[in-house]
């Protein structure tokens, strides 16, 4: 068996009932303190019996964070190379369907803005792009990852799936880390969300954390779009992936992140509110059920909720965002990919960081630690 | 066995029995503050976290090495050669031949892998490193790197950053009583006196770092830290009443012998 195999095998119905049935206040109380929590246990967290005791488990998740992360926040810089995209995300704010112009940063362009990040500090980097195999295709992003590498220690991917072969060679370039979210479990929802391109296949994007572990990338970053569909019902598909890739994968560091969407232009679809009760909800959920991995908030939320987050579960946090392709050295009314919430810049965020007893953490990698470093 | 007063390791002596972390305190300042008020001669600093070409580097620049040995260490490194090629560049840049030896190949629970550890102590200690390896409470693993030669075996008391104390008691004294070499213990002593309990076993030195960075006062609990382990080895060294399978006895029992 493997994660996405364990994952696929999942009842949906029973994941509805788990996060959805009425369980005893004893018990979701007794979850607060148990030390090692299950599943079952997870999607009780996630369920509406447990929204009385969200103090109790913020309280929890709080101390979690601080005995396994202590007083510092992991911080990185997203940088966005190429808008040109494929597909057809209904949601989405760079699709093909708006007609933005295309937008590829050559690479000039992109050590322009390496150069910039860097100096300002960051030795994290999160390049990302749309799906375009012909305009910004693997030649393209290995490319990129290589002359980041002379700029960052530790450069992630925000990526399409490729295969096994392809992530071996951006592993070799220096990668990292990968981010893919799967947006959302629900098969028949993620058809009709991705009509068109390569993204419409369900089970290659699945697999590719797997495909990309394999190859020996380190990092894992897995999240849905929420908003997309019930988010208790997705987050626990979402929970169930990490823990699975934990266990197969023992190696491996995974992530989660938290894009909550945002109604861009004429968004076509229906969106699935999730207020912030609930979104405090499921990442206190997250950090009960796996007390070690990082989870991730990006610029997509506002200042206010940032600043309380990192107090409960949030480990890292990108700062100063431009979601536009090379927006940091380009002047570009074009759309981003979303509308950033919150436009303070690193140093606003690392003042915040002080001010509030935290320690940033801009480098935390060896380039020993590469794959690309066992060769030489 | 080892006990002289005051420690010594590889050679060198030091006052204080307690070693400190730098991670996860809330600030730079905060972290000197305690790093004082803890009494430590020996601090322990992330190689990854560091930029060892930056003279101003935001960790090394707070570590004042006129009143601590710095000891560099490998955390992060999945593999042997990971640790070593950390350790040559640490000690390429001029930090200390000393190398705290961490090799954890999963990043969960951050366990260290003996087999990987051993290999890469007997390469570093013949390349000239004092070396201070991270290990679980494995007896024979602790005789086989005192075997290769390195400076103290440094093993687990519980998983780190769990604050759960000495959860491996039984193989921490089954370590202790037989080591030639200073045995340091490392990782999830979340309390004062969980120090105070490891250094009653005889342990020579505890290494603490999440119980004081996240406390609330940080550097009011380096201080607690540095009289708990103060007390626990002046417990140890008085002679405890009970725990103590070979003491001898108060008064002379040899006419039971006789009978
Ligand atoms: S979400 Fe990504 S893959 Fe989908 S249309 Fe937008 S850029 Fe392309």
């Amino acid at each position: 068996m493997t994660p996405s195999e364990t994952l696929a095998a999942l009842e949906p119905q029973r994941i509805i009932t788990l996060t959805h049935q009425a369980y005893h206040p004893e018990h979701i109380l007794s979850l607060v303190e148990k030390e090692r929590l299950s599943f079952e246990d997870f999607c009780a967290l996630l369920s509406p019996s447990a929204e009385p005791f969200l103090p109790q488990i913020a309280l929890r998740a709080q101390t979690l964070t601080l005995s396994h992360f202590g007083c510092v926040k992991q911080l990185y810089t997203p940088l966005y190379l190429s808008n040109a995209c494929i597909n057809q995300c209904l949601y989405c704010g760079f699709q093909a369907r708006l007609n933005i112009p295309s937008i590829i940063l050559n690479e000039k362009e992109m050590v322009d803005n390496y150069k910039f990040l860097a100096k300002l500090g960051f030795g994290h980097i999160l390049l990302l792009t749309g799906e375009s195999p012909l305009l910004a295709g693997v030649d393209y992003i290995e490319r990129a990852i290589i002359l980041a590498k002379d700029h960052f220690p530790f450069v992630s991917l925000e990526v399409f799936p490729v295969s096994t072969s392809d992530y071996i060679r951006y592993a070799e370039a220096g990668a990292n880390g990968i981010t893919l979210y799967q947006e959302t479990y629900d098969k028949t929802l993620y058809r009709s969300l991705h009509p068109k391109g390569p993204k419409s296949d369900y089970s290659f994007r699945l697999e590719g954390p797997e495909r990309a572990l394999r190859a020996g990338i380190r990092q894992v970053g897995l999240g849905v779009l929420l908003g997309l569909s019930d988010w208790r019902l997705d987050s626990a598909f979402l929970g169930y992936h990490a823990f699975n890739l934990q266990q197969f994968y023992w190696q491996a560091s995974i992530q989660v992140s938290f894009p909550r969407i945002q109604p861009i232009l004429d968004a076509p679809h229906e969106i699935f509110q999730v207020s912030d009760k609930a979104f405090v909800q499921l990442i206190c959920a997250f950090r009960l059920f796996l007390p070690q991995i990082g989870l991730t908030l990006s610029t997509r939320e506002s200042m206010d909720l940032r600043n309380k987050l990192i107090h409960l579960g949030i480990t890292h946090i990108s700062a100063g965002s431009n979601t536009r392709p090379g927006g940091y050295t380009r002047a570009s009314k074009d759309p981003g990919q979303f509308e950033t919430q919150d436009n303070r810049s690193l140093s606003d965020v690392i003042h915040m960081l002080a001010q509030q007893g935290f320690d940033p953490v801009l480098k935390d990698w060896s380039p020993f630690f590469d794959l690309a470093s066992k060769s030489t | 066995m080892f006990t002289p007063d005051p420690l010594i390791i590889a050679g060198r002596s030091f006052a204080s029995r307690l070693f400190l972390g730098t991670g996860k305190y809330a600030s730079a300042d905060i972290m000197k503050d305690s790093l004082i008020a803890s009494g430590t001669e020996m601090v322990t600093v992330a190689l990854r976290r560091v930029d060892l070409d930056k003279p101003d580097d935001h960790l090394l620049s707070n570590i004042d090495v006129s009143l601590f040995l710095l000891l560099p260490n490998t955390s992060g490194a999945q593999t042997t050669e990971e640790a070593i090629r950390l350790a040559r560049l640490s000690k390429a840049s001029g930090l200390p031949a000393w190398i705290k030896l961490e090799v954890t190949p999963e990043p969960r629970y951050l366990l260290p892998d003996g087999d990987a550890t051993l290999r890469a102590a007997e390469i570093l200690v013949k390349e000239g490193f004092t070396v201070l390896p991270y290990i679980q409470p494995d007896p024979i693993l602790a005789k086989r790197l005192e075997n290769v030669g390195v400076a103290t075996v440094m093993p687990l008391a519980s998983p780190i950053g769990s604050n759960k104390g000495l959860r491996c008691l039984e193989l921490l004294q089954i370590i202790i009583e037989n080591a030639t070499i200073p045995v340091v213990i490392d990782a999830g002593l979340g309390k004062p006196s969980d120090a105070a309990a490891a250094m009653e076993l005889g342990a020579d030195a505890v290494l603490v770092n999440t119980a004081i960075a996240t406390a609330k006062n940080p550097v009011l609990m380096a201080l607690a830290f540095k009289q708990a382990v103060e007390a626990g080895h002046q417990g140890y060294l008085a002679g405890l009443a009970f725990s103590i399978p070979t003491a001898s006895a108060s008064s002379p029992l040899e006419w039971i012998s006789a009978l």
